[in-house]
């Protein structure tokens, strides 16, 4: 297929960034969407023109959908316009001959671009350091069965705790709020005995590093849920939003 | 030089407790004076770091991507070995070192093997304390699977992401150490060298990938955790970033590298698909649990699965190993499925698939017990492929998925530079000729949580009384200087080939002439071919932009520039290896079945090369291996 690609260039933090068009021939819908993306940059590179393009850097990894380094915004839509799956796991399939693509960094006040379609996401890291673990130093760790930890709760945590940290959350959500993020944090720690002692502090120091961070709030609109790779459940926020709570009242 | 590999006198289940007694130590006081480079942040990396932190070392950590938590770890699926005997099997620290020393082909050494099983017990409850969700059993106890290559339940599980799990959880520990200030992120930085003054590990040098700048760093000791080097053979599981070139500096710097020629080909990957494929995706071997794996018993059969009725499948693994049945480790099963293709029973369009079918098993056990064990992997094919494994098989074939060797380390994890660890995969020390499943998880942590800290001790106690590194020496001017001549030579080559070609031209050069099966003719024929291609790269290769912009294509150059070095060492290591052991088949060293022959009495050894210049053959050298506790015999799964 033969498709025209709309794609946000930047050269840096602070150059002002615009779009540019490319067409792709030849285009194979048995690619993935960035092996798509590698093929423009084979034919950027290899094409003499004057002035010279440069290749539209990206940011992927594991390119299985578990490593979150993935994230584009593609035709307005996070990861593309499938749902549950990362960009990299989003195949050519979904697109036709003639189609024009869109496609954007993550926009959101605490990503900063950093060039083309790469954000500075750690922001994400700088949650997680305010609370995001479990404080047990190598070596305190009793028997692993001493605590049974009934299957329900273990599934809970299991389901809370496979975010990959890719930011889609933040990046649709008309807020930039970073709820479903940390709610998916707090609410694997504190689903799990070893994790409740600190799960109130936790709460706390996770939303009051996200309000300094630039994030906004939840209003709400679910928008996060529809859009996360791994389908982490809106309940997640209101798990948080219950520890947060408690952790209020008895302050 | 010689190696010493510093392993403890005494009976195996003592040498680990009495060497803890025996090494030197430092004190509180004097650990909060010394300084840590730990690079990579993966199960291995990111556990070292929280653990040196929480003993009160200063640790500045280094990774290339621009968070610690992406780190290829992540992707580990099956689960972690651990010799708990929850099920009451007879399992044992012993058993897991048996299995572990007979999976890796009577190539691994044996008191560091049996090591790592004295502390998987330890881990489990690390990761446990520290919020794991490990699978459960209805009472609330922990639940466990098998593996490959063993006939007990020990491994640990968080379904198919049991890495990403263990990863994040320790992950999550460096993040508590960064907040508390003892340890320092550096993400987005890739090392490009190690410096080394008065013969010791000193620093590093890196670049910055977001600015370009070339960078200084320094500390009392340097750990490298920065993974295998898989990639070499372009495709792979591993994520496309994964590389070599910290271990190649490292060996360059005098690190010696074991046993390179050895890397796991992965029975259970999702096939290639296309052309245009920048990688392939593992389907975990826990799969192999409950899954069958079979082609038709007629060639070139063209008929969709479910038609092919019972009688005419060929479970060719339960044929031809009935006591281990599917679950043969993985270079067993995945040299059967070559062979079955080979002879022309594969399936699908390219003839390059063998079925792993889960149509008995959710019979028998129902939908929901077999989406509970795999959903998520599941799901993972789902979406590649496009069919569910619940309605038809899954298609799987061999590919290129870990590195057994590494750089040399002896019993306290150095390498033949004081002062330079390798932890992880990145070293060569538990695996021998071939990695039984859940093992590697398994080793990360031991060597990140429990033995490397302890170890670095001994070394770091000569060190109290040196201050600060600085970083303004000659030594440190010399690395940078050539790192930045090297970037410069790369972008000014100006050719008309892009360096992914060249990457996919050596990872082919590799799979057909050194994969799965290799021999003298075909090393030798590689060893040219990839010497014409190291020519052509430094002449033809085009990398667009300058050094200082967050520049992919220059990343790439620089690794792959390395993996042709790496290819030759591994072409070189094979060659050398007149024997068949694990991964490393000779097809000219084989038993009458087909299965791989030793030459115990020539090779019962690690390879261990020493690097001698540019352009020069490395130098070999040997480390004799000794078996005071098992049996050597042939390996025999049937």
């Amino acid at each position: 297929m033969n498709i025209t690609l709309k794609i946000w260039r930047q050269k840096n933090r602070t150059a002002k960034g615009k779009f540019e068009t490319y067409k792709l021939d030849n285009v194979s819908e048995e690619m993935s969407f960035l092996e798509m993306l590698d093929y423009l940059n084979t034919t950027l590179i290899t094409e003499e023109k004057d002035p010279v393009v440069y290749p539209v850097v990206f940011e992927s990894d594991c390119r299985e959908g578990i490593c979150g380094m993935c994230g584009l915004f593609i035709n307005g839509r996070a990861h593309g316009p499938e749902t549950g799956i990362t960009t990299c796991q989003l195949g050519m399939k979904a697109f036709k001959d003639g189609d024009k693509i869109t496609v954007e960094p993550w926009r959101s006040k605490a990503f900063p671009v950093i060039k083309d379609l790469i954000v500075d996401r750690s922001t994400f890291d700088k949650l997680i350091q305010s609370g995001g673990y479990i404080s047990v130093d190598t070596g305190q760790a009793s028997e692993a069965n001493a605590i049974p930890v009934s299957k329900k709760m273990s599934d809970r945590a299991y389901d809370a705790g496979i975010c990959i940290g890719c930011g889609a959350c933040v990046a649709t959500c008309k807020n930039a709020s970073a709820m479903l993020f940390i709610g998916a944090k707090v609410s694997h720690l504190a689903s799990l005995p070893q994790g409740k002692v600190e799960a109130k502090e936790r709460a706390i120091n996770m939303v009051k590093t996200m309000d300094e961070l630039g994030f906004g709030n939840c209003t709400n609109t679910g928008a996060c849920e529809v859009e996360c790779p791994k389908e982490i459940s809106l309940n997640h926020i209101a798990k948080l939003n219950r520890e947060f709570l408690l952790a209020s009242i008895k302050k | 030089m010689a190696l010493n590999s510093k392993i403890p006198e005494g009976p195996l289940k003592d040498k680990w407790q009495k060497h803890q007694a025996s090494i030197k130590l430092v004190n509180p006081a004097n650990k909060k004076k010394l300084e840590i480079i730990v690079v990579g942040t993966g199960a291995a990396g990111a556990s070292a770091v929280a653990t040196l932190c929480e003993l009160g070392y200063n640790v500045k950590v280094f990774a290339f991507q621009d968070s610690s938590r992406r780190a290829h770890s992540i992707a580990s699926q099956g689960g972690i070995n651990a010799t708990k005997n929850y099920r009451n099997d007879s399992d044992s620290d012993y058993r897991l070192f048996y299995d572990m020393i007979k999976g890796g082909d009577f190539r691994a050494r044996e008191a560091n093997v049996y090591r790592a099983a004295e502390v998987s017990n330890k881990i489990i409850d690390q990761f446990t304390a520290q919020g794991v969700p490990f699978a459960r059993e209805y009472g609330g106890l922990l639940a466990n699977r098998s593996f490959g290559g063993v006939q007990v339940s020990r491994t640990f599980y968080a379904q198919g992401q049991t890495g990403q799990q263990c990863t994040l959880a320790a992950y999550q520990a460096l993040s508590r150490q960064i907040y508390k200030g003892k340890a320092k992120m550096f993400n987005r930085r890739e090392m490009l060298d190690l410096v080394v003054i008065d013969g010791k590990a000193r620093g590093i040098i890196t670049r910055n990938l977001e600015t370009g700048e070339l960078e200084r760093h320094s500390a009392h000791a340097v750990v490298l955790a920065t993974g295998g080097f898989g990639t070499v053979y372009y495709l792979s599981t591993l994520a496309i970033n994964s590389n070599g070139s910290a271990a190649l500096a490292a060996f360059k710097k005098g690190a010696m590298l074991a046993n390179q020629c050895m890397t796991q080909i992965h029975p259970t990957c999702i096939p290639v698909l296309n052309d245009y494929q920048s990688k392939l995706t593992l389907m975990s071997e826990s799969l192999r649990n409950d899954g069958r794996v079979w082609v038709s018993k007629e060639k070139g059969d063209k008929r969709k699965a479910n038609d092919i009725p019972e009688e005419e499948r060929d479970y060719y693994l339960e044929r031809r190993y009935p006591a281990f049945g599917n679950l043969v480790p993985r270079d067993v099963a995945a040299r059967a499925a070559k062979e079955r293709c080979d002879a022309g029973y594969g399936i699908g369009e390219t003839g390059l698939a063998v079925y792993l079918d889960f149509r008995d098993a959710i019979k028998k056990q129902g939908e929901k017990v077999i989406g509970d064990k795999y959903g998520s992997l599941f799901d993972l094919y789902n979406k590649i492929a496009g069919t569910s494994p619940f309605d038809e098989p899954i298609k799987i074939y061999p590919a290129a998925h870990y590195t057994m060797g590494g750089l040399w380390v002896d019993y306290n994890l150095m390498t033949t530079v004081p002062g330079l660890y390798a932890i992880g995969e990145a070293n060569f020390s538990d695996h021998g000729a071939n990695r039984l499943g859940a093992s590697s998880l398994l080793q990360c942590a031991a060597d990140g949580y429990f033995i490397l800290p302890v170890t670095i001790a001994d070394y770091l106690a000569d060190d109290i009384r040196t201050p600060i590194i600085s970083t303004d020496t000659p030594e440190f001017d010399k690395a940078e200087k050539l790192v930045s001549e090297k970037l410069n030579k790369l972008l000014s080559i100006n050719g008309t080939k892009t360096v992914t070609s060249f990457h996919k031209r050596i990872g082919k050069i590799l799979w057909d002439n050194s994969g799965m099966v290799r021999n003298e003719e075909s090393l030798i024929k590689a060893q040219k071919l990839v010497e014409e291609l190291e020519q052509e790269f430094w002449k033809d290769v085009k990398v667009p932009g300058d050094t200082t912009e967050l520049n992919q294509e220059l990343e790439k150059a620089g690794r792959v520039a390395d993996f042709i070095e790496i290819a030759k060492l591994i072409i070189i290591d094979a060659l050398n290896r007149k024997e068949s052991c694990g991964a490393h088949f000779r097809d000219e060293y084989q038993t009458d079945e087909g299965e791989p022959q030793r030459d115990d009495e020539n090779y019962m050894n690690v390879s261990v090369w020493e690097y001698q210049g540019d352009g020069k053959e490395p130098k070999l050298h040997e480390e004799n291996l000794t078996f005071e506790n098992v049996k050597v015999v042939q390996r025999s799964y049937k």
